[in-house]
């Protein structure tokens, strides 16, 4: 174990190179363009590419070509960005290309608030590219996180073949602190055809819903298009075939739902729970602490991962506790989430987004004041 | 030689393709395999990779690796690819509005960097798949389906484009002038850098038929051999003369200029050497 001070961004740098990121492709924006200075740095000294694109729309692309020549690849982005590449991540969805994109949330909407905090992004991860799709969306809150959650975005982008999303904020992204990096990490790599490559199929799956997949430059020539395709690779508008295609890509995520669910529950006995993520889980802790010095049993719900959503370890919550608190730095978003799954007459929601943080003593008196009137 | 080629090369099941009847992008793909042929490139190490349109259909007919991107952006996905196989000969088929519309951005931004990729613009002065609107080379005056009272604007130049951006091989050729086409895209491929080959070409059906060509495949052929000219002739030819004619040969080759790929190896060498 060393030790390391690190941002958080810098931690993500760090977490992509010991996962074993080859590739990354970006463009500077504001709060994440640390990442890709520390990884123009690093990355060559392991015998890995970067480059600087022209634009988010060309970073999405490099890296899903390259994740389809066999690296692993990664780009990372704020809001506008994120925007901009919402094309490109429907496109990795449909190819099943694993390719890690990282948001570090700023003020939005449009050019918004460029230098301050928000999680004005919940959703778009989810829900941002056109057509029926699931993904993988990962939510780290401390610097630490960073480094382990980028290994663990890594490791499920190649076994589901599937872009994964590492949501951070600002205050994440720049905050500093100590990590303890490990000698090594668990590396997974997306599993490789081994039949005769005449008899190759790249969207036949024998077991399970994940494709074996191989990269250009093999003697497993294929076709890869963002079409409707077969197992063949080849376009087709066969409805039999599409609905496969379609429901397949979505059950590879949402059939592992409970597989890939993460989340930490601090006091899951607690008469109220608060739902928090990233920086707000921060304040959440402190203020929890403080809640319960004054009698108030309180508990803390975060997801690490977001999407897919954890709808049974919240129900499990939810059918129990009296109330659950979503505080989030937005005009409401991952609420309408917690209230489709959970019994919605027990959401007591809390939002800001006006660049400011959401501090310990804003969530103590919206608790305060809900549980006790004042 | 043909069937030879078309048996290695095509992937025979996906035919009858998605071209109309007397389109020219099968010119261009006879021209593609002849090249890949002639210089005995492994298949395995053949990367094509396309926009959206109806050239971006190309490699879904041949038994390379390929890949059909989003529209515009084909370079992008091709620059990911050398970076991480720089291996592979790297071959990215666009139409115009690919190229020079939503994909101009990438176009000049690959030039710029001189990675050894191919890009071959199928350059009919149309959007084809859509039903025939104006493009960014739809020559001022002619018709569209979205320029009714003929195109107002002035056309890129995707020559002058790419010699501009720094592409070190440019060259323009034409689907009526078949074996220099082969030729330029032979040389294309050899050229260590990024190479253009602008090929103007046919769409009879959406550009032909609107503009009093006919949907007729060889008299669309024809109105190309009337605006082309080879480049020595152009270049002698007084300015009047000039409008509204597209020299062909090769515009640039700077051989032996930094290649991209190649200076990430040097740099990952160097890095090595000093740690």
């Amino acid at each position: 174990m060393a030790k390391r001070l690190f941002s958080g961004n810098e931690a993500i740098a760090q977490g992509a190179i010991e996962a074993g990121l080859n590739f990354f492709a970006g463009y500077p924006i504001t709060p994440s363009s640390d990442i890709a200075e520390y990884i123009s740095r690093e990355l060559p000294k392991r015998g890995g590419r970067f480059i600087q694109m022209e634009d988010e729309i060309a970073s999405a692309g490099a890296i899903i070509g390259a994740s389809l020549a066999g690296a692993k690849a990664m780009t990372a982005t704020s809001g506008p960005g994120l925007s901009l590449m919402q094309e490109h991540i429907g496109f990795a969805v449909m190819v099943e290309a694993p390719t890690v994109f990282v948001d570090v949330q700023r003020g939005g909407p449009s050019t918004g608030l460029p230098t301050f905090p928000s999680q004005g992004d919940l959703l778009i991860t989810r829900w941002g590219t056109h057509g029926d799709h699931d993904l993988i969306v990962i939510y780290p809150n401390s610097v630490s996180e960073c480094f382990y959650l980028t290994v663990k975005a890594f490791n499920l982008a190649e076994e589901y073949r599937t872009p994964v999303i590492i949501l951070s904020d600002e205050i994440i992204g720049h905050m500093r602190e100590i990590v303890e990096l490990p000698e090594t990490v668990e590396q997974v790599y997306r599993k490789t055809p081994d039949g005769p490559p005449e008899e190759y199929l790249p969207y036949e799956v024998k077991e399970g819903d994940v494709p074996p997949m191989a990269a250009y430059g093999s003697e497993y020539r294929y076709h890869t298009t963002g079409l409707a395709h077969d197992e063949t690779g080849f376009p087709t508008h066969n409805p039999e075939k599409v609905k496969a295609l379609i429901e397949r890509i979505i059950r590879k995520i949402t059939g592992n739902r409970d597989k890939i669910a993460d989340v930490e529950i601090v006091y899951p006995e607690a008469d109220y729970m608060i739902f928090a993520l990233g920086s707000v889980s921060r304040s959440a802790r402190e203020a929890i602490e403080e809640l319960r010095e004054k009698g108030v049993d309180i508990g803390l719900f975060r997801p690490r991962v977001l999407f897919p959503f954890p709808e049974t370890q919240i129900r499990k919550i939810s059918d129990r506790v009296k109330k659950i608190f979503v505080f989030e730095m937005n005009q409401g978003q991952i609420v309408h989430v917690v209230e489709r799954v959970t019994d919605r007459r027990k959401i007591k929601w809390f939002g800001k987004s006006n660049g400011e943080i959401i501090t310990p003593e804003e969530i103590e008196g919206v608790v305060m004041e809900d549980i006790n009137g004042y | 030689m043909v069937t030879e080629i078309a048996r290695q090369y095509l992937r025979q099941d996906k035919f009858p393709s998605i071209w109309c009847p007397g389109c020219g992008h099968g010119i261009i793909l006879g021209a593609i395999l002849r090249t890949v042929h002639k210089l005995g490139i492994d298949k395995n190490k053949v990367m094509m990779v396309s926009g959206i349109g109806c050239s971006g259909r190309t490699p879904g007919y041949v038994d390379f690796h390929t890949l059909h991107t989003t529209h515009g952006r084909a370079l992008t996905f091709a620059t990911g690819i050398k970076l991480v196989r720089p291996e592979m000969t790297v071959l990215v088929v666009m139409g115009d509005g690919d190229a020079a519309a939503i994909g101009g951005n990438h176009f000049i931004h690959a030039a710029r960097r001189n990675i050894d990729i191919t890009a071959i613009v199928y350059n009919n002065s149309i959007y084809g798949m859509t039903g025939g609107q104006v493009s960014p080379t739809t020559p001022t005056g002619m018709y569209a389906t979205t320029a009714p009272y003929g195109m107002l604007e002035k056309p890129f130049d995707i020559v002058e484009l790419a010699l501009g951006a720094g592409a070190s091989f440019v060259a323009r050729g034409s689907s009526y002038h078949v074996p220099m086409l082969d030729g330029l895209i032979k040389k294309a491929i050899l050229h260590k850098g990024f190479s253009v080959v602008d090929v103007i070409t046919t769409c009879p059906i959406n550009f032909g038929r609107r503009n009093k060509l006919s949907a007729d495949g060889a008299k669309n052929l024809k109105y190309v051999e009337s605006i082309v000219v080879p480049l020595s002739k152009y270049q002698k030819m007084p300015e009047e003369e000039r409008v509204g004619k597209f020299p062909i040969g090769i515009f640039r080759q700077e051989e032996g200029l930094p290649e991209l790929t190649e200076k990430y190896v040097q740099l990952e060498n160097k890095l090595r050497g000093e740690e």
